[in-house]
């Protein structure tokens, strides 16, 4: 079996506060094969863009890996010194956030930008990479690309900086993306040219992504897998198809019962009574308790681990209780 | 009151005072002058402005530590015999007073000019701002000479509470622009937020949501601002009395014991001048970093 | 239509003046600038129900929101409310009653609630204001009873809005809109900012309140998915116009205008059908230079040499409204 081209074994984030440390990831694992595409989808504070933060190592401080591995083409990238996580990121990993506005530099034209991270990461010189930098542009779909190169932000509108922004992360050609809500500002119209531009030119490069997004609907046109975190945990993790249409976890269930679905009416939307808990008021055993509906015993006790149900994983004592 | 109290003490801005040995160490300076400021009567071991206690036999001696100096009086006496320690506690009062006096007629003229400007917007705003723009472009220490000047020519017998009324208007004069343009450009981001739309669609008056809705929500600038404008006041109001036109001399202040003083430099008796210049400093400094302080403890992003 | 309809809007249009300053004018000889947020709209919403408005950003939905609870006063057309016309009555003497009987509930849970004020004191403004209560104790048990309604507690009135999550300042938020027992309310995007579950929560309590209360609802969004939850009709908007305007099971199985079909393929499909979609075209253009003719055309699969020229008007088809060249000539 060949090595996946991420492992993060037993990831664990925390943030000491002068009331108690908060852990915001608790034991999470997953693995990114090559060119695979990974969702990991939740709801606010689940932590799901801390992954990603951490992954890249940008964890804003005080914030820290207190445990757990990281580990890209089998070596370890969470422990490496400043400069070493510098080269990393940008020519193995590519990052897009959520805001395009601020992910430009305002200042300098599209072209430096472009050509700026590819000389620091390729042996190309200026010509070459602005050569370069068209191609890109034009393979993210951006009209009179030799032209609109050097122009500044502002002249582009926001579905077209969010092509840029892709542009740039793909830019060294880097083997893992990260994509922290790539879509979420942009126009429905919109976030379905990106979302579709997104999934063929990293087929296209070869590049693994993981998508982090709250959008289930996201998730299903482009993954491949799919994560479900609650509340620092990971609940689910398996196929796409799956996870949508067979939950084994009770809060992907619920999840997907909330959602307004197109082609069916209900008088009432299934709903997850209470929320999420607070970091600092993680409830013993299961996360999820006391608000699932099918909690007995076990959950309020001892926390579950992801054990095998049919094609995906989840980490739910229903499941272990039938097994067992 | 005491859960409002409970909720202080538990919260991020005192955890951040207590963290601070800088910001304690300026507390506890500006505590210190302001208390022997307020309490000269009983703290200061003389009163120097009472004739009948005055030695001139005592005068112009040295502090305490050097040769000639009494412990009688500490940090020596000026040339009428008047304890220099005593008369700064007194003239640090006078400078004080004058200093957050005019601080606090700074801030209402300022905030209210500011508040309106940034809230009805228009014309009002364009006058308002082109005013402010005037005002900065005369150096603050002429205009408060001009607004003494004139009220000295209009009052010419003025009792001592006048000139102390004509002094911290000039003051606050110099200073109301700054928390006007603060306040403007907070009440501009306010007006545009949706808890003042929802007032509006409740029907409330424009000026009663300009006062109950949109005021509190500006008023933590102007915190930090108070806060570093009373040194900068304080400096001011110095500065007149050095320059004559300041606090009448019968009631003088840091600023005139600086002045006359300053005659007495190059005989040297560098003390008479010297140790009201250094409260002085020492006041304004701690006010400084208090102000410093607070203004990074307030700020949401650097918690 | 049935009955007379609570809301009627006709023509309303509402302009914006974004031109340089005078100075920056006059010196560098730059034009006036003008946005045509709202370019004409009329429709009707009949008491009880829920129309609800589509588009993308920049088509004016907010806009309108805020024309028809009087935030803005609109630059031409009318709105009527109950035969009333509403913006002479703001101007009035009748402003306070008209105002007990409209509210509205906004986007962003953060911004919409004082965070200086304590929730009785937000939630009971309107009381106070419109002098609904007596004295202090009957403020707070009517705020109680109103925070109840929501599916919060009464004591939670005396708490403050940063101690709350968004899906709550939300109920805070609706719970104000409620407590002059308004007939209408205008939701600008009021779970757009609220995660799946707790949008789910929002929407179910607003849906109880308006069959329990016999509420009138606008209800503004961008997701079309929720739209088909709540509305009982839609109407989709570009640019500032109506394009179409139609019940819900009309606009949702057989979307007549060439734009309403392409919101709806973009609409990701998370049970993966697998059903077959056109690629979209192009992105919104500038509201301050918009096209001639149909706003439209530039992205149109339908658009020929009228559509450059010539505006659609808003016409019934075929049992709803439709403001298309191509739907009308039958070409779609």
């Amino acid at each position: 079996m060949t090595t996946p081209l991420l492992e993060v074994r037993h990831l664990k984030v925390e943030f000491p506060t002068r009331r108690g440390t908060l852990l915001a990831l608790d034991d999470i694992s997953f693995d990114i094969a090559a060119g695979e595409i990974l969702g990991v989808v939740g709801e606010s504070g689940a932590g799901k863009s801390l992954t990603g933060a951490a992954i890249i190592g940008l964890l804003d401080p005080p914030g820290r890996i207190a445990s757990g591995e990281i580990l890209l083409e089998g070596r370890r990238i969470d422990n490496l010194p400043y400069e070493q996580m510098r080269k990393i990121r940008g020519r193995q990993i590519g990052a897009i956030f959520q805001d395009p506005l601020t992910s430009l530099n305002p200042l300098y034209t599209v072209g430096r930008q472009l050509t700026e991270t590819i000389t620091t990461h390729l042996p190309l010189n200026q010509a070459q990479a602005r050569t370069r930098a068209i191609e890109l542009l034009e393979q993210t779909g951006i009209p009179a690309a030799a032209q609109r190169i050097d122009q500044f932000p502002h002249q582009f509108s926001g579905g077209m900086r969010q092509r840029v922004v892709i542009a740039l992360a793909l830019a060294a050609s880097p083997k893992l993306i990260v994509a922290d809500e790539p879509t979420t500002a942009l126009d429905v119209s919109i976030q379905a040219q990106i979302i579709s531009l997104l999934k063929s030119i990293c087929k296209e490069q070869g590049a693994a992504v993981m998508l982090v997004t709250h959008d289930m609907g996201v998730i299903a046109e482009t993954c491949d897998r799919v994560a479900v975190l609650y509340a620092g945990r990971i609940a689910e993790i398996g196929p796409v198809a799956e996870v949508i249409h067979r939950p084994a976890h009770p809060y992907t269930a619920g999840l997907m019962g909330s959602i307004p679905a197109m082609d069916e009416d209900r008088e009432r939307l299934l709903q997850i009574d209470g929320s999420m808990p607070r970091l600092n008021a993680i409830p013993r055993g299961c996360a999820y308790n006391p608000r699932c509906p099918q909690v007995f015993e076990r959950c309020r006790v001892e926390r579950p681990e992801l054990a095998q149900v049919g094609l995906t994983r989840a980490a739910c004592w229903l499941h272990a209780e039938v097994a067992a | 009151m005491n859960a409002a109290l409970n909720r202080f003490f538990d919260g991020d801005v005192w955890h951040s005072f207590r963290s601070s040995p800088v910001a304690i160490m300026a507390a506890v300076i500006a505590l210190v002058c302001i208390f022997c400021a307020g309490f000269a009567d009983w703290v200061a071991p003389h009163n120097p402005f009472d004739l009948a206690s005055l030695e001139l036999m005592d005068a112009r001696l040295p502090p305490a530590w050097m040769d000639g100096g009494t412990r009688k009086y500490l940090l020596g006496t000026d040339d009428q015999g008047r304890d220099i320690l005593s008369a700064l506690m007194y003239g640090a009062r006078i400078s004080l007073f004058v200093g957050l006096a005019s601080v606090v007629l700074s801030m209402v003229i300022g905030v209210g000019l500011g508040l309106l400007s940034g809230f009805v917007g228009g014309k009002v705003d364009a006058f308002i701002m082109r005013i402010c723009d005037v005002m900065l472009s005369f150096p603050s220490i002429l205009i408060a000479l001009l607004i003494d000047g004139v009220g000295r020519a209009m009052f010419p017998n003025a009792h001592d509470t006048l000139a102390f009324l004509v002094l911290i208007l000039a003051i606050s004069l110099t200073g109301w622009v700054q928390y006007a343009r603060t306040v403007r450009g907070s009440t501009m981001v306010e007006r545009n937020k949706e808890y003042v739309q929802a007032a509006r669609v409740i029907g409330v008056k424009p000026s009663r949501i300009m006062w109950k809705h949109v005021l509190p929500n500006v008023l933590g600038p102007v915190l930090v601002l108070a806060t570093i404008q009373v040194a900068a006041a304080i400096i001011t109001e110095a500065t007149l009395s050095f320059l004559g036109v300041g606090v009448p001399p019968t009631s003088p202040s840091l600023g005139t014991l600086i002045r006359v003083g300053n005659d007495f430099l190059f005989s040297g008796e560098w003390w008479i001048t010297i140790w009201p210049g250094a409260m002085l400093v020492l006041i304004a400094l701690s006010v400084n970093l208090l102000g410093d302080w607070l203004r990074d403890a307030l700020n949401p992003r650097l918690r | 239509m049935t009955g007379n309809p609570l809301v009627e809007v006709r023509d309303l249009a509402k302009v914006f003046d974004v031109s340089p300053p005078w100075l920056n004018r006059v010196v560098e000889r730059k034009p006036k600038l003008f946005v045509h947020a709202v370019d004409g709209i009329s429709f009707a919403i009949e008491r009880g129900k829920t129309l609800a408005l589509v588009g993308e950003s920049g088509c004016g939905k907010s806009t309108v929101a805020r024309l028809l609870v009087g935030l803005y006063p609109p630059t031409a057309g009318s709105v009527s409310f109950d035969g009333v016309d509403t913006a002479q009555t703001l101007v009035g003497s009748g402003a306070l009653a008209l105002r007990r009987r409209m509210q509205m509930i906004f986007q962003d849970p953060y911004a919409s609630l004082n965070p200086r004020w304590k929730v009785l004191d937000i939630v009971g403004e309107a009381l106070r204001e419109h002098g609904l209560i007596s004295n202090e104790d009957e403020l707070k048990a009517r705020v109680a009873d109103l925070l109840q309604s929501v599916g919060l507690v009464a004591a939670d009135r005396d708490k403050f809005p940063h101690q709350f999550s968004g899906g709550q300042r939300q109920r805070i938020s609706i719970a104000r809109a409620l407590a002059t027992e308004p007939e209408f309310l205008v939701c600008d995007e009021p779970t757009s900012a609220l995660d799946v579950s707790v949008q789910a929560q929002v929407l179910n309590i607003m849906k109880d309140l308006q069959r329990s209360r016999g509420l009138t609802y606008l209800f503004i969004s961008h997701n079309l998915a929720v739209v088909r939850h709540v509305a009982d009709q839609v109407g989709v908007m570009y640019l500032g116009r109506l394009v179409e305007l139609a019940d819900k099971a009309n606009l949702f199985a057989r979307p007549r205008h060439p734009y309403t079909r392409m919101l709806l393929d973009a609409i990701p499909d998370i049970h993966m059908t697998g059903r077959a979609r056109t690629p979209v075209q192009g992105e919104v253009p500038n509201p301050l230079n918009p096209p001639s003719g149909c706003s439209f055309h530039p992205r149109c699969p339908l658009a020929n040499e009228r559509c450059k020229v010539e505006r659609p008007a808003l016409q019934q088809f075929q049992g709803i409204q439709v403001a298309c060249h191509a739907v009308i000539e039958g070409r779609d």
